[in-house]
């Protein structure tokens, strides 16, 4: 924690935590990130940030076509002769053993230059996007845990798994979108 | 000839808009990403498969048929908006030595596959279980899951050596 500016460090309870602390706090913490060895060391190396977005691009790869494997089945469009949860048993681990990879390139890009993403207003959007749709992958998996059949017991059920599958597309591909469009906007 | 070939494709008015534009050219890199992503993870599907990694239980004809449409639907846009993006830089990305790597590894990843329908697959109808898929076809397997890496890794060198945001 050394190098770490004093204000972050200490607890500001008495301060409004309104809408400019936390930005200013946010820019404490790039020029920390940005000062620290390891960033340099990054930023010197020029392989290491394309590496690391390409990394990043795979486990992407491997999370949005593992989603859309599992909606095109909910839809009943893609391996109908398999029931739900054996098609979501074959792609979900995919998903879930992909986002410790994001997090982790991520991290590194975050580090190698902490203002393009920290005090990006799309990079934000990105991560509220991913939670969204971490929240959508795991209602459609959880019910599966109890009740194998939970998404084919009722016409109602059935629908129900479309709306899900419906829902999950357009988040999916915002987080690629704004991905892209981090490179774009500025803080 | 090709120069000059080059110089007027981004002479023409859509490369123009492109280039000049301030959302066209994000725009249009951002269905690339998104449709790039679908052909790199549909096809790990269909290599995994191959190689013996995953989705074991399935027969492999029965996969390629469930995959492929979403990798050539998604194989069509991403190279029309590569296309776009192409036209709108032409000369520089023509120069350009990973643009050359991207396109010369994409060219053999279809040569792998084209190799892969036209001879090896046949009897791809009885590879049920990990252990029918015969080594070769762990090995075009193998080999496409790399080509198609160093065309993600070609792609975002482009983008770092190229005079574009990243």
């Amino acid at each position: 924690m050394r190098g770490l500016p004093r204000d972050i460090l200490v607890s500001q309870s008495t301060a409004p935590l309104n809408f400019n602390v936390a930005l200013h706090w946010l820019q404490d913490i790039c020029n920390w990130l940005a000062a620290t060895s390891l960033s340099q060391e990054i930023q010197t190396r020029e392989w290491i940030i394309p590496a690391t977005q390409t990394v990043h691009i795979v486990a992407v790869s491997a999370v949005v076509t593992s989603a859309l494997m599992i909606d095109l089945r909910l839809f009943g469009v893609r391996w109908q002769d398999q029931a739900v949860a054996a098609v979501t048993e074959r792609f979900v681990p995919f998903i879930w053993w992909s986002l410790p990879v994001l997090f982790a390139t991520g991290a590194v890009l975050i580090i190698a230059e902490p203002v393009r993403s920290l005090l990006n207003p799309v990079f934000f959007l990105k991560m509220g996007l991913l939670v969204a749709a971490i929240c959508i992958t795991l209602a459609c998996q959880v019910p599966l845990r109890k009740d194998a059949r939970f998404w084919e017991a009722s016409p109602g059920r059935r629908r129900g798994a479309q709306l899900i599958a419906a829902i999950s597309v357009p988040f999916w591909v915002g987080i690629v979108f704004a991905g892209r469009w981090i490179a774009y906007v500025q803080g | 000839m090709l120069d000059s070939l080059l110089q007027s494709l981004q002479n023409t008015n859509f490369a123009t808009a492109i280039r000049e534009g301030e959302v066209l050219f994000p725009w249009i890199e951002c269905v690339h990403v998104l449709a790039l992503t679908l052909v790199i993870g549909s096809i790990a599907v269909v290599d995994l498969r191959l190689i013996g990694l995953a989705s074991r239980d399935r027969g492999v004809a029965e996969i390629t048929a469930a995959v492929l449409p979403v990798t050539w639907t998604a194989f069509v846009c991403a190279a029309i908006t590569g296309m776009l993006l192409f036209s709108s830089n032409a000369s520089a990305y023509g120069s350009n030595f990973y643009f050359r790597i991207k396109m010369a590894l994409i060219a053999l990843a279809g040569i792998n596959m084209g190799v892969y329908h036209l001879s090896l697959s046949l009897g791809a109808e009885r590879w049920r279980t990990a252990e029918a898929t015969p080594t070769r076809a762990r090995i075009v397997g193998a080999l496409s899951l790399c080509l198609w890496l160093g065309v993600v890794a070609a792609g975002r060198w482009i983008g770092f050596t190229i005079n574009a945001p990243t």
